[in-house]
């Protein structure tokens, strides 16, 4: 009998699945997850709900008879002046921008970082101090001295345009990523690539590159999402046939002829809003992974 | 011929001068320890010769080339680093063959080193792993098979054993004499830690502020210390030092004469203030007080028994004196004791300049 106490504390520890905090804090988050979900679902079933029934004003309700139709009308034929195919060429056109701009910016504002953290030269502070004031200048104010440049080297108007003003722009928040991410990194590495023979891109390219995925992917993920839902850019420097996706949802919204069509307008929001929650979906983890990762040394 | 030689070299950063006019000569398969306190500048001299750190005068010559404005891959030279420093994505043959492929290297020829380097070094069945599944001492091997392959003059270590617990630095520091046996190199190896610099070195140049104060054989290092900083650098526990003056009367501490005939001064004892300073091991206790030009007694105040040895806090003079006794002697603290002190084993300073006289 004198083991009794040593069974008793054997094996995991009970839980109370039911106490009473458990039900006031799982409560408490059903209500709160019900709260901000109400819209998404008033989305989705609209955009499933044929357009008679939409007339009848039951936002919450399930739609009687599922239909697809405001989907396909929404990707594949929704008119937006004179073009009528619908978001499908926003998408592609959202494509074209989005991933040179990823790449074209990943690649340089790393090799910023770099060259900020390890390879310091007259005047870095003063160069970095400048890239970050450059986060706080309101878009609004650059708008249309980069319309006169873009014009002057011929390039208003086109996607590569776009391209270049969003590498611009997130060139800052980029570059301190980088920098600190790679500050973090023991200097000793850096010491032994280059004995071993390593020079300035070898470092970059076989030494830090391959380590650095996680802050790689949350500059993915910020650039990603930052560029697609960007809509001030892509309406000033883009023509209407290379409008991106976001501008193109616009005006599919508030096309003013004939009646509202809520459920395609639904379905053209959904259908332009899950490239980024796909992102975040896929890449949460690493995320914040990456985010704590860049954050512990500045 | 010099393996490395360092000439009036100088390192400033801004306006502070860390390095000043630096001279070392260091001989072909010689083991030389660079050994000082924290912010000494050890660091940073061997950084230089390694060209990791650009100087701001002087010249590097390694095996008679002048290096100076070289890239540390091309000066013949293997560093090991404290933190390791290995690739945390490359397998350990990766870690192994990264400067060589570097260097264009034919496959067949780096694949003859790193097996070589594995068998040296005993990390045949580490090959595949990656840093992250080794232990520290596996992956300072690792670090050292790094510096191995590329098959150098001249191996530079930068405190490689401070990051591993003791027993392991023990074990690591007796292979590390054995490697420097088997293969000959040159190497220069930083350490803040004495034993280490005693047990490896053949030649020690103890660094301060920037300056080295002395570069000599462990044994003269111990023996005759240039200055008080270095008397009281190396030993453990450190040098005893008290305030005295010679005089008409001889050297007189306190109220005491002590003997000085047998001192091997390095110039002629002048009239002054100096300080006496006398290593706990060479205080005479037990039948040795009868060979000893000067004996006395004292209280055993304090015991610090370390085993092997017994450490006694004592006053003498009107100064603390820590004396070594045998490990197994009977005693008690407040017990009376008799000591010895002769000339031969005394150290004497000037007061201030705190130079060996």
């Amino acid at each position: 009998m004198a083991d009794i106490a040593s069974d008793m504390a054997r094996g995991p520890r009970p839980k109370k699945a039911f106490s009473l905090p458990n039900i006031v804090i799982y409560s408490t988050l059903t209500l709160l997850a019900m709260y901000y979900l109400a819209p998404l679902y008033v989305m989705v079933v609209t955009s499933l709900k044929t357009m008679p029934e939409v007339r009848l004003g039951n936002v919450f309700s399930l739609p009687r008879e599922l239909t697809i139709e405001p989907w396909i009308k929404a990707w594949a034929t929704a008119c937006t002046g004179l073009n009528c195919d619908g978001l499908s060429r926003g998408f592609w056109n959202s494509v074209q921008i989005l991933v040179p701009s990823v790449v074209l910016s990943i690649a340089v504002a790393s090799v910023n970082g770099y060259a900020l953290a390890f390879w310091r030269f007259k005047g870095a502070n003063i160069l970095f101090t400048i890239l970050l004031f450059g986060a706080f200048i309101p878009y609004q104010v650059m708008l249309y001295p980069i319309v006169m440049i873009l014009r002057d080297i011929g390039l208003y108007g086109d996607v590569w345009g776009l391209v270049i003003v969003h590498s611009i722009f997130g060139m800052p928040i980029l570059t301190l990523l980088f920098r600190n991410y790679f500050s973090s990194l023991p200097l000793e590495l850096i010491k032994a690539a280059r004995v071993d023979g390593a020079g300035f891109w070898g470092i970059l390219i076989r030494v830090l590159l391959p380590m650095s995925a996680p802050i790689v992917v949350v500059a993915i993920i910020l650039q990603v999402t930052g560029i697609w839902n960007d809509f001030l850019f892509g309406v000033v420097y883009t023509r209407p046939d290379s409008y991106p996706m976001t501008v193109q949802l616009n005006n599919i919204v508030n096309s003013t002829f004939g009646e509202k069509e809520y459920n395609v307008n639904m379905a053209a929001t959904i259908i332009t809003g899950l490239v980024p929650l796909v992102v975040y979906f896929v890449s949460g983890k690493l995320f914040v992974r990456g985010i704590a990762a860049g954050a512990v040394k500045g | 011929m010099h393996s490395v030689s360092v000439k009036d070299l100088k390192l400033n950063f801004g306006s502070v001068e860390v390095l000043q006019d630096l001279n070392i000569d260091i001989n072909d398969g010689e083991f030389l320890v660079l050994l000082g306190s924290s912010g000494c500048g050890k660091s940073t001299l061997l950084n230089c010769i390694a060209g990791l750190l650009d100087i701001t005068d002087g010249q590097i010559f390694i095996k008679g080339r002048n290096v100076t404005w070289d890239e540390p891959s091309q000066r013949g030279i293997g560093m090991v680093f404290q933190s390791y420093a290995l690739y945390p994505q490359m397998s350990v043959e990766g870690n192994l063959s990264f400067g060589l492929k570097n260097a264009k290297m034919p496959a067949p020829e780096i694949a003859k080193r790193v097996a070589r380097a594995a068998e040296i070094l005993q990390i045949e069945p580490l090959l595949k792993r990656k840093p992250a599944a080794l232990s520290g001492g596996q992956r300072q091997r690792v670090a050292i098979g790094r510096a191995l392959v590329r098959d150098v003059d001249v191996f530079l270590f930068d405190e490689p054993l401070s990051n591993l617990d003791a027993k392991l630095r023990a074990d690591l520091r007796v292979e590390l004499k054995q490697l420097h046996r088997q293969l000959e190199n040159t190497m220069i190896y930083v350490t803040h830690d004495q034993v280490e610099a005693m047990t490896l070195a053949d030649r020690i140049a103890i660094m301060r502020a920037g300056k080295i104060q002395q570069l000599d054989s462990p044994n003269e290092i111990y023996n005759r210390p240039v200055n008080k900083y270095v008397a009281d650098f190396i030993g453990s526990p450190s040098m005893n030092f008290m305030n005295g003056k010679i005089g008409t009367k001889g050297l007189t501490v306190g109220d005491v004469t002590l003997p000085v005939d047998g001192y091997k001064a390095t110039g002629k004892l002048a009239k002054g203030e100096v300080i006496v300073g006398i290593r706990p091991e060479h205080v005479a206790t037990g039948n040795d007080v009868r060979d000893a030009a000067f004996r006395t007694k004292v209280v055993a105040d304090l015991l610090e028994p370390m085993g092997a040895d017994t450490l006694v806090w004592a006053q003498f003079a009107g100064h603390e004196l820590r004396l070594r006794m045998d490990g197994q002697v009977k005693l008690e603290e407040g017990q009376e004791i008799e000591i010895g002190l002769s000339a031969e084993s005394m150290h004497l300073f000037d007061a201030k300049t705190e130079e060996r006289l």
